[in-house]
């Protein structure tokens, strides 16, 4: 369970707490609605009042972060802290296939490669080779 | 039906050791050329006789023999093949013929891509230079083909070097290289004993860009020497470090028994040009044909056979 921030006593809130994964609901509809890179600062702004009093700005950063830590979220420094954007699904995916791709996954067996790995065998027998090559050139 | 049907099986084997040697003896378009029409040849000739076996297995189901109006105690009475050896077969043929498929749609959807990435590739000329820390080359093939080459080992390699890779890889798009791989590897999986022959066109496609290399810069050395550096370059952690400052004192003589592809390259571009070796060409053929020929035998003994059992009907 998520804890509240130390200004906001529960005492104060008669409504039961909320399960923490409608808070990250919540924060990443904000950061999907505004189209821009947030602060946590920002994002708790953003949050309607009724919200905003419910959740402390250290509340926001811990949410935030297990949402970055989720991979839902990029971050990028933005003055002491960082500034979140979502990592939307679409975009998720293209990045995983590109990785993919990049790993050589589907496209490689017809790619004529220059030179293929060598093993440390090959390595030694190549050095040989370019050696002898030397001196008898 | 004769023997005669097992001998498609069996040559596959024969050529899967031979293949190795000849793509290390033979002028390497030749090679590629004479290893792939083998290959395929091979394959298809493997597969009659499969389909052959499995069909005088089937001739020997008396239903089949009362539909078909031939006698089926004729075709027993005279055809050695076992009931098993069809069955055998039947299963054998139908398992080759998923990995075709397989096989077909995993280089197809491969060419595919490598088509699609070639046009995204929005550059003007035929080289595209990747950045990043990686060092790779590679052909890729497509309308136009493109080569791309890492920015970081554009920087390693000096003007002739540079040259000398960018020659390499032209030669890989002009001679549609990939082409050639891909038959022999479908062919490999239609008969898996011929993977050693597909192998050795992956080699023979390599050893062609190198000669082509080596021709347009005129140089057999620079060639090999880029070809070393840059698998040094491409291999970092790999190199025992005894290696980098090791004087050879004893053997100079290099055995390349069991070596990768990359040391052989090099000591056959540090050796003379290869010329076409026309006897060790005709054997080749002449095994295949050999092949092709068994193949139409077993096909001519399975037709007689009926025809033979449906006379005695």
């Amino acid at each position: 369970m998520h804890q509240e921030g130390p200004g906001h006593p529960s005492a104060e809130h008669p409504e039961p707490r909320r399960p923490s994964g409608s808070l990250e609901a919540e924060v990443l509809a904000v950061l999907r609605a505004a189209g821009a890179p947030l602060t946590p600062g920002q994002v708790r702004e953003r949050l309607d009042a009724r919200q905003r009093a419910e959740l402390a700005y250290s509340t926001v950063v811990t949410i935030v972060s297990r949402l970055h830590a989720k991979g839902l979220l990029a971050r990028e420094r933005a003055g002491r802290g960082f500034a979140y954007t979502p990592v939307d699904d679409a975009s998720l995916a293209a990045g995983q296939m590109n990785r993919a791709l990049d790993r050589g996954a589907d496209h490689d067996a017809v790619l004529t490669r220059f030179v293929s790995g060598l093993s440390g065998r090959d390595a030694r027998l190549l050095r040989d080779l370019l050696d002898a090559g030397e001196d008898g050139g | 039906m004769l023997l005669v049907v097992y001998l498609p099986l069996l040559i596959p084997a024969l050529a899967a050791v031979a293949a190795r040697p000849l793509a290390a003896r033979l002028e390497p378009r030749q090679g590629t050329w004479v290893l792939t029409v083998a290959a395929v040849a091979l394959a298809g000739c493997s597969t009659v006789a499969l389909a052959l076996l499995a069909a005088s297995a089937v001739a020997q189901v008396p239903v089949l023999a009362d539909l078909g109006h031939y006698s089926q105690s004729v075709i027993h009475r005279h055809d050695p093949t076992s009931a098993v050896a069809g069955a055998v077969a039947a299963v054998v043929l139908t398992l080759a013929a998923a990995a075709v498929a397989v096989a077909f749609r995993h280089r197809a959807r491969a060419l595919a891509e490598s088509y699609r990435r070639a046009a995204r590739l929005n550059d003007d000329g035929t080289v595209v230079v990747q950045r990043g820390a990686a060092v790779e080359a590679y052909a890729l093939p497509g309308w136009p083909g493109r080569i791309v080459v890492s920015g970081r080992l554009l920087e390693a390699l000096d003007e002739p070097g540079r040259a000398a890779l960018l020659a390499h890889e032209r030669a890989h798009l002009a001679g549609r290289h990939h082409l050639f791989t891909t038959v022999a590897h479908l062919a490999a999986a239609a008969n898996p004993v011929l993977l050693p022959v597909a192998r050795a066109v992956d080699y023979t496609v390599e050893r062609w860009a190198d000669e082509h290399a080596a021709r347009v810069i005129g140089d057999r050395r620079l060639v090999a020497v880029t070809i070393g550096r840059v698998a040094m370059l491409a291999t970092p952690g790999r190199l025992p470090a005894a290696t980098l400052g090791m004087v050879r004192a004893g053997s100079r003589r290099v055995s390349l028994a069991w070596a990768g592809p990359v040391p052989r390259r090099v000591a056959a571009l540090l050796g003379p040009p290869p010329r076409s070796r026309m006897l060790l060409l005709a054997a080749a053929v002449l095994i295949v044909l050999l092949t092709g020929a068994s193949a139409v035998e077993a096909a001519r003994d399975l037709h007689a056979l009926l025809e033979l059992a449906q006379a005695g009907h």
